[in-house]
């Protein structure tokens, strides 16, 4: 149990997806304008997350690995995800007609989201059990969910702000974006700590 | 980016390295720019691998675009991509061991890089194979460029040395803060903020909003597409 804590915090906190790992950077970047979307588009990332991750672990694992095609993981994974997010879009639009009007724009979005192909392909490269490998991708979505809403909030405040003119609109995100990240690396060792 | 590229291979190919750079203008592809660029040497090599995929897809892509549906354009692409990117990590595994251990996870993230299935939606699937070649050529060596640069910085600053070699001689500590994640925002940011003064100054409106909207559509471009065509 100690050990699920220390992955799920370590992928909250001191190895965020979007801060630490550069995964996701354009969603970041681009649905972070406004909170309630950011949460949007958070919630579908860990949803497919965790049911993708539910998806290659066993297809890696019982397929790929014991006949020796473990090269074609990248091939694969993207196959099973761009299909998985066709279907998860399918299924919530015919059975979930609210939650599909909620997240339905963000949908289509994460095939190329690169948080969603890297957190598969790195329960694999760290050897995680499958429960471990859902609990990380869990870590990693509502890591992506934090540094999302947080980012949202700095934002909305610097849109009212005047910058100089060439920092305009992206350079001076990515600047906050900085900033925030700072803020996260004061993270790094609290979670070993915490569960000692 | 819309505009019909009729004219000169030369002019394509110039293009992708300085007025479309793909990272600097249309910031696409933002994750490894931001990732790996913390040594020269593993943006060079992270330039060279995602040139040889777009060059690849691009080429394929504009071969066979006759033959793809509309409808399923998308995961045919996606496919071709991922299968050059598993060719170009089986390779650099092989010959470039230490390379392919330090870039890792994003050597396979190349398969999701926005600026590859861009340029097949944009160009390769509109174009004749030779403008192709010049397209992902341009576009590759401009990634390239503008990672190169940017690792530059970031390596010198927060390291103090050059594709290795020590440059500060013990006389004063690297800024360490340049090589964690923040110093790769803030130069990426400072970076860009470069281009705009550079564009503004040569009298070229800067694009308002350039970067989200840019990137959202880069990634939305992709993703929007498949959306519509249910």
């Amino acid at each position: 149990m100690k050990e699920m804590a220390v992955i799920l915090f370590s992928a909250i906190l001191v190895n965020n997806f979007v801060l630490s790992k550069f995964l996701g950077i354009c969603p970041f970047l681009g649905v972070s304008k406004r909170v309630d979307s950011a949460v949007g588009m958070s919630v579908a990332v860990i949803f497919v997350m965790l049911t993708a991750t539910a998806a290659t672990y066993p297809i890696y694992t019982y397929i790929l690995e014991p006949k020796g095609l473990g090269y074609l993981q990248t091939l694969v994974f993207i196959l099973v995800i761009a299909a998985f997010v066709q279907l998860v879009e399918f299924v919530l639009r015919k059975y979930v007609k609210p939650l599909y009007n909620a997240l339905g724009v963000y949908l289509p979005l994460i095939t190329t989201n690169c948080a969603i192909l890297g957190v598969t392909i790195l329960n694999i490269d760290s050897g995680y059990t499958f429960a471990q490998s859902l609990v990380n991708a869990l870590g990693g979505g509502l890591g992506f969910m934090l540094a999302m809403v947080l980012f949202a909030g700095v934002r909305r405040r610097m849109e009212s702000c005047e910058v100089f003119k060439p920092f305009e609109g992206l350079p001076i995100t990515l600047i906050a974006a900085s900033m925030v990240s700072i803020s996260f690396m004061g993270f790094g060792g609290v979670v070993e700590g915490l569960f000692k | 980016m819309d505009k019909k590229t009729s004219p000169g291979y030369l002019s394509v190919f110039f293009n992708g390295i300085l007025k479309e750079n793909p990272t600097l203008c249309l910031v696409l592809g933002t994750c490894p720019t931001l990732a790996i660029t913390t040594m020269a040497k593993n943006a060079i090599g992270m330039g060279l691998a995602t040139l040889f995929v777009l060059l690849g897809s691009n080429i394929v892509i504009s071969l066979i675009k006759r033959l793809i549906p509309p409808s399923v354009r998308i995961p045919c692409y996606i496919v071709i991509i991922a299968g050059f990117v598993t060719i170009v990590s089986q390779l650099m595994q092989a010959f470039v061991p230490e390379l392919y251990k330090e870039l890792g996870l994003y050597l396979a993230l190349i398969a999701v890089n926005c600026i590859i299935l861009g340029r097949a939606e944009v160009f390769a699937s509109k174009n004749k194979v030779v403008a192709s070649v010049f397209d992902a050529l341009g576009m590759g060596l401009g990634f390239t460029l503008a990672l190169f640069i940017m690792a530059s910085i970031r390596e010198i600053l927060g390291a103090g040395t050059w594709f290795g070699i020590k440059l500060t001689a013990g006389l004063f500590e690297p800024i360490a803060i340049f090589a964690r994640p923040a110093g790769g925002f803030f130069v990426f940011g400072c970076l860009i903020a470069a281009v705009n003064l550079i564009l503004a100054k040569k009298g070229r409106k800067v694009k308002k909003s350039v970067g989200c909207a840019g990137s959202c559509e880069g990634c939305t471009g992709c993703a929007g597409v498949q959306k519509g065509e249910e």
